[in-house]
This record gives C-alpha cells, structure tokens and sequence, in this order.
C-alpha cells in the first residue's frame, strides 16, 4: 500500500489570492452577471400585450391640443373610459396613410365620452410635427413622447403602433403598423364599450 | 475738472450703450455643417441602431440636424443643445452615457478588468519562466525522503510482480 507520500515534486503555483480577495472577485463576478441578464431580459422583452395591465404614464400635450383644457395628462386620468394611445411621427409614411382614418374614428367617438384618442409624436420635431396634424386635420389630443417614455413603456419596436386600453386600465389590443380603413378602428373599439 | 469727470463717464455709458445695441443687432452667423455635425456626430437617433446623428440618411435624423443648426443660429451652446435633446428624447441619443449611476461601471470595468488581466498574465508569465521549488527549503531532508519513498515504492512492485 502506497500512503501519501510528502510532496517532493517542484510545484510551479504561487500561493493562491487571500480569501477575502477570492470573495471579492467572485462578488464582483456574480453582480455583473447578475446585470447582464436583467438587462438582456428587458431588451428582449416584445411589446405589451393584451391581457397586460398598462403601468400609469405621464405625457404633456402640444398648445393646441390639450385635451379638456389639460396639457399635461396621465393615462390614470381616463380610468372608466377606453383609450387609445397610437405614436406616430411626421417622417412616417405608413403613418400618414392611416392619419385621416383615425381623425374620422375620433369625430365618430369623441361626442360620445366614453373613449379618448391620445397621439404620441414618436422621435420627432415641433415645427414638423405640428405640420403633419395641420396636413390631415387632426384634432384629438396630440402630444411629444417627451424622453421617449411613453413607447419604452410600451416597448414599441416602431411607427406607427396603436393601443386600446379598456376601463380598468388593462390592454386589450395592439396594433402594430397602419390601420387600413375606420371600421376596422371601430371593430376594435365597439366591442369594448359593451 | 470735476465737470470733465462727469462728461467722461457720460460719454462712456452712451459709447458702451451703443456698442451693445450693435452688438446684438448683429445676425448670428449661419452655422456650417461641420459645426453641425460636431454635434450630430455625439448624438444618436433611437430609431436608427448604431448610426451617428451625422451620417444617418433617415428623414428623422435629418430633421434633427435641421434643429440643431436652428438652434446654432440662435446661439445655444452645445451642451444645451445636447441637454434639449436628452431632454425631449431620453439619455439614450448620447453617444457617451453620462457618468451616474449603473453608467460608471462603463468607465470602471474596463480599465479594471484590462489591469487585472495584465497582473494574471504578469504572474503566469513569472510562473512559467522562473518555477519555484515549493518545499525545497534549505536544510530539508527532500533527498532522504525522495530516496526512501521510491524504495518502498519499488518494494511494493516487486510484492505484486
């Protein structure tokens, strides 16, 4: 039986770091990993979707169109009404294609005050912007989503992209790119208000 | 003389009233597009990934370099030009992030992670080149021990073959 013998061999390894040194990297290791993955997560999270709970958001609107006198409003301010949150830009086409469709819902809806069009310039300039809603008459209540809070909030992956919030708050439905007619928009709407 | 005096001081309150008027009756001169895109060039647009403001070809990153030469011609400087469009579009359109927050660790890692590496690579380098007896410390009766070991080593082969 060979027992363990003493070492004899030439060892070529320093002395290992001072435990508390070991702790320390192994810390540092665990909480950039630990960020990494949070924030690879959030970046891939998709849009909101329905069924969502809708987190309560701020957003000021240009002069003009302020909506019943406000210019500052907070998606809590509408709960017990349908909204609908579309973000757009003046240097979006598909945008422009469905601009007179959505003013055409809100004339249809906006006497009824059970619903509440909100736009959100997406990444945009005032002077262009406020052209854009001169060109298609647009006159429901019109906003820049100032920091880009409003579209990280709902994660858009772009312009345009619309969202139906119900009374209590939760989103019922996305629509990502134009919408192609009015009825489709009121096909959405509709049945919500039931 | 004192009458002198007060003349001079009059005399140079109009002159430097003058002066100003001038001054700021003086338009601002078109910026160039260097100038513009000194500043475009450390701004990014969030809908155009990885694309400076400066070379971007999109309507939207155009209309922004239209803004920042309005904005040039009124006399902003460049860091309330930057600072309206943090602003306006969020602490993402910087190409530096500022230095709060999570956002230090983009200026500490690397260096850290780079010093750490080169004082590694120092050590294993030293390692390699110059290795050192461990137990070989003088005096020691390694030699004895060496013998001893592979005698009973050698016993034990023989018992088994």
């Amino acid at each position: 039986m060979i027992d363990s013998n003493p070492i004899t061999t030439r060892n070529h390894r320093g002395a290992p770091p001072p435990i508390w040194a070991q702790i320390i990297i192994w810390v540092a290791l665990l909480g950039l990993l630990a960020v990494v993955y949070f924030e690879l997560n959030r970046s891939q999270q998709g849009q909101i979707g329905p069924g969502d709970q809708v987190s309560n958001f701020s957003m000021p609107l240009f002069s003009g169109y302020e909506l019943n006198g406000q210019s500052q409003i907070q998606l809590s301010d509408f709960r017990g009404k349908v909204v609908m949150v579309n973000f757009w830009a003046s240097w979006c086409k598909p945008c422009e294609q469905e601009a007179p469709d959505l003013e055409q819902a809100w004339q249809f809806y906006k006497d009824d005050g059970r619903v509440v069009f909100i736009g959100a310039d997406y990444v945009d300039t005032e002077p262009e912007a406020r052209a854009y809603l001169a060109k298609f008459g647009i006159t429901f209540a019109n906003g820049p989503d100032m920091g880009t809070r409003a579209s990280q909030l709902f994660r858009i992956k772009g312009v345009p992209e619309t969202y139906f919030i119900d009374q209590q708050g939760v989103l019922q439905y996305a629509q990502i790119g134009p919408f192609s007619s009015v009825d489709e928009i009121k096909s959405i709407i509709n049945p919500m208000l039931k | 003389m004192k009458k002198l005096f007060w003349l001079s001081i009059l005399a140079l309150i109009i002159a430097s009233l003058f002066t100003s008027i001038v001054l700021a009756q003086q338009p601002v001169p078109t910026p160039s597009d260097d100038e513009v895109n000194h500043i475009a060039h450390q701004l990014y647009c969030p809908v155009c990934a990885n694309t400076p403001l400066d070379v971007c070809p999109t309507d939207a990153c155009r209309q922004w370099r239209d803004l920042i030469r309005q904005q040039l011609a009124q006399g902003w400087t460049e860091d309330q030009i930057k600072q309206y469009f943090v602003q306006q579009y969020g602490v993402r359109v910087l190409a530096e992030p500022p230095q709060t927050g999570f956002n230090w660790l983009i200026y500490i890692l690397p260096p850290v992670i780079i010093l750490a590496g080169a004082f590694v690579l120092f050590r294993a380098l030293r390692m390699w080149t110059k290795p050192v007896p461990v137990s070989a410390a003088p005096g020691s009766n390694q030699d004895a021990l060496k013998d001893e070991y592979v005698a009973r080593l050698e016993e034990e082969l023989k018992k088994r073959y």
